[in-house]
């Protein structure tokens, strides 16, 4: 080492060191193969201290086995870890920072584990780097944030490590393109070896070792929605969607968010929308995971297109006999891809429609609350105006049209719509004077308040009251006007200036559902293509093959 | 437990005599209405029983809110509260309304 520091003119220290960390490695290994006995000594002879280290923590797909693993090492050796993944999902990921190995992390989304990261965070045994967007923090592997070690998960590999991720792909190409090209080193977890794949999804030689793990990696259907639980409010704020702004602007290309109150727009497009003349018109091409609520209206013939940022657990075969529809490869199953899927969310899409928990007078919008650090995964690019965007289409003009009347040089504008209750159970309001997210900012020391959406890129907020086209409002006064007008019974919406939003109604800014001809009666649960998983399952011909947990029959 | 009653003057909007109707259910989280014809034909007489206490204030708004959009005269309502949303106290309300002027008298 010491001579490799008086030696300016080495341009590969990088490289030679990877290459005797897999000297140290090949003692635990056969070839790329490492025995699940083995794994714990593994990642002590090829990790050092101060590695960045990337545990695949996707929405779905979990590197559990690894992370486990990575927990049973010496903390004496594997010591001042900066752990930068997309999601940090399981104990486990929060396990090792306890166990004192880990001085850092960078990360996308946190869920489940918020609450527990929060508190981490104010005891100061870890700091946080960043909170960014998925693809936020894809592009800084490729900048300045590129593992060192990447533990990855995979359904299979060959006896030459080739690697097959199955349906659920989310980020591993991502995580091992950045990993194995700028000299780091990549280790796969897979529930099966076999002598030849259904496809390679990862060459061999982008893989240094991989592991047979005890028990298949885990994978959380986190896109599945029962429409046993959907409201009549959700009903009729889907259907103030789907005429209000779906055939206002003709919008075929789009992303959903996840959730009750989309799963019941997605019910609604063989029913609702069907009667409206709306079948290819409105929702024929989606960056969208899976969701089993969509089946009704793919087999009604209104999805032409669905690629997918992950896959959702028991679609397999139904995905896998639609391939008109989705990205299948030629063994049959599933490729999804988070990047690529966020990148067509952002430049390829015309709309954005997602639900969030609080919204402030100036339409910002946020799920952040005191005492949990969640981050927002893909929310921000997908709900955010893409602007280096420069292809046209109808619904992106109009709304450009709309948002900037006077600008002498023509553009259009991304549509992004949150879809929210006025109040949650408890009467706890959406619409808010100042978000929870300045509170958790103090409390946590951010630089920022944790924004899922900015105000300026929100174009539309629907509600159980109606629906608000915020790009059509010309004053700041106005824009917080049409926000009190579809807030209800709130503080926010009571306090409204009713001459005021009368004229907003009067100006089509506002519009409720009497102004939208919505009849009301209509807003019962009659009026979803499915009211069951097992009607999904029917709906699927028998291919839906739900979770356990789901079937309540 | 809650028992109070709002009367909304609509004018000289006498609705025609319906059959009543009932709309909803009394169980968590929703609520039954009542519309059936009664009052003079100048007002809008709406009974309400709700568990909830304390929530007065939203109660008119909504109320209120109801009789601007429907100001049907001569109609009776009870509303019995099982801890409904204002959204779904509002839905709920508009759906009974429609449906009783639907029936043929």
């Amino acid at each position: 080492m010491n001579q490799l520091s008086e030696n300016p003119a080495s341009w590969d220290a990088q490289m030679r060191n990877s290459s005797a960390r897999r000297e140290r490695g090949a003692a635990f290994a056969r070839g790329r193969e490492v025995s699940a006995e083995d794994i714990t000594r593994l990642l002590e002879a090829v990790i050092e201290p101060g590695d960045r280290v990337c545990i695949e923590g996707n929405n779905q797909k979990q590197a559990d086995f690894l992370s486990r693993s990575l927990l049973k090492t010496d903390p004496s050796r594997v010591r001042d870890l900066h752990l930068l993944q997309s999601v940090l999902a399981l104990p486990e990921h929060l396990d090792i920072i306890e166990q004192g190995q880990v001085s850092r992390v960078d990360f996308s989304f946190s869920g489940p584990q918020a609450g527990r990261l929060a508190t981490l965070v104010e005891q100061g045994r870890i700091k946080i780097g960043a909170i960014h967007t998925y693809l936020e923090l894809f592009a800084r592997y490729f900048i300045d944030l590129t593992p060192k070690v990447a533990l990855v998960a995979a359904q299979a590999a060959d006896r030459d490590g080739n690697l097959y991720t199955g349906p659920n792909t989310e980020d591993t190409p991502a995580i091992v393109e950045a990993t194995a090209f700028k000299n780091g080193i990549v280790i796969a977890q897979v529930n099966e070896v076999v002598d030849k794949l259904p496809r390679v999804d990862i060459p061999a030689d982008w893989v240094d070792y991989f592991v047979k793990a005890p028990t298949p990696h885990y994978i959380e259907p986190l896109f599945t929605r029962d429409p046993a639980q959907i409201t009549e409010i959700q009903i009729l704020m889907a259907m103030i969607a789907i005429k209000g702004l779906y055939a206002e602007y003709g919008i075929t290309r789009l992303n959903h968010g996840i959730g009750f109150d989309t799963a019941a727009i997605e019910l609604l497009l063989p029913t609702y929308a069907a009667d409206l003349g709306l079948k290819g018109k409105i929702c024929t091409h989606w960056a969208l995971n899976p969701h089993p609520t969509l089946i009704p209206a793919i087999e009604a013939g209104f999805v032409q297109s669905v690629h997918s940022f992950g896959s959702e657990v028991g679609m397999e075969r139904y995905i896998a006999a639609r391939p008109d529809i989705f990205f299948v490869g030629r063994d049959g199953s599933m490729r999804s891809n988070r990047a690529f899927s966020q990148v067509a969310g952002h430049y390829a899409c015309d709309l954005f429609i997602g639900s969030t928990l609080q919204i402030d007078l100036a339409g910002n919008s946020s799920t952040a609350t005191k005492g949990r650090i969640s981050g927002f995964g893909g929310a921000p690019n997908m709900g955010s105006d893409a602007r280096g965007r420069r292809h046209a289409s109808p619904a992106w003009l109009r709304a450009g049209r709309e948002a900037r009347p006077h600008a002498a040089m023509p553009r259009g504008q991304k549509l992004v719509a949150q879809i929210v209750e006025t109040s949650r159970e408890h009467m706890q309001p959406a619409f808010v004077e100042r978000l929870d997210a300045w509170d958790l900012a103090e409390s946590a020391g951010m630089e920022l308040p944790p924004v899922m959406i900015y105000g300026e890129d929100v174009t539309h907020i629907i509600t159980e009251e109606g629906i608000a086209h915020l790009l059509r409002c010309e004053t700041p006064e106005e824009r917080e006007q049409a926000i009190r007008g579809v807030a209800g019974y709130t503080q926010v919406g009571l306090a409204r200036d009713r001459r005021m939003v009368e004229n907003l109604r009067d100006r089509g800014i506002v519009r409720y559902p009497q102004d939208l001809g919505i009849d009301k009666r209509m807003a019962t649960r009659d009026l979803l293509a499915a009211r069951s998983i097992k009607d999904l399952v029917l709906a699927s011909g028998g291919l839906y093959n739900p979770p356990k947990h789901f079937r309540n029959w | 437990m809650e028992q109070f009653v709002m009367t909304f003057p609509v004018g000289n909007r006498q609705s025609e005599i319906h059959p009543p109707r009932v709309c909803g259910v009394v169980s968590s989280g929703n609520l039954e209405v009542l519309v059936e014809s009664g009052e003079p034909g100048d007002s809008c007489r709406i009974d309400v029983h709700t568990p909830a206490e304390g929530f007065r204030d939203i109660w008119n708004a909504v109320l209120g809110d109801f009789v601007e959009r429907h100001p049907v005269g001569g109609v009776n309502v009870t509303i019995n509260d099982a801890g409904a949303t204002p959204a779904v106290v509002s839905l709920r309300l508009d759906q009974a309304v429609e449906l009783f002027r639907s029936e043929k008298p």
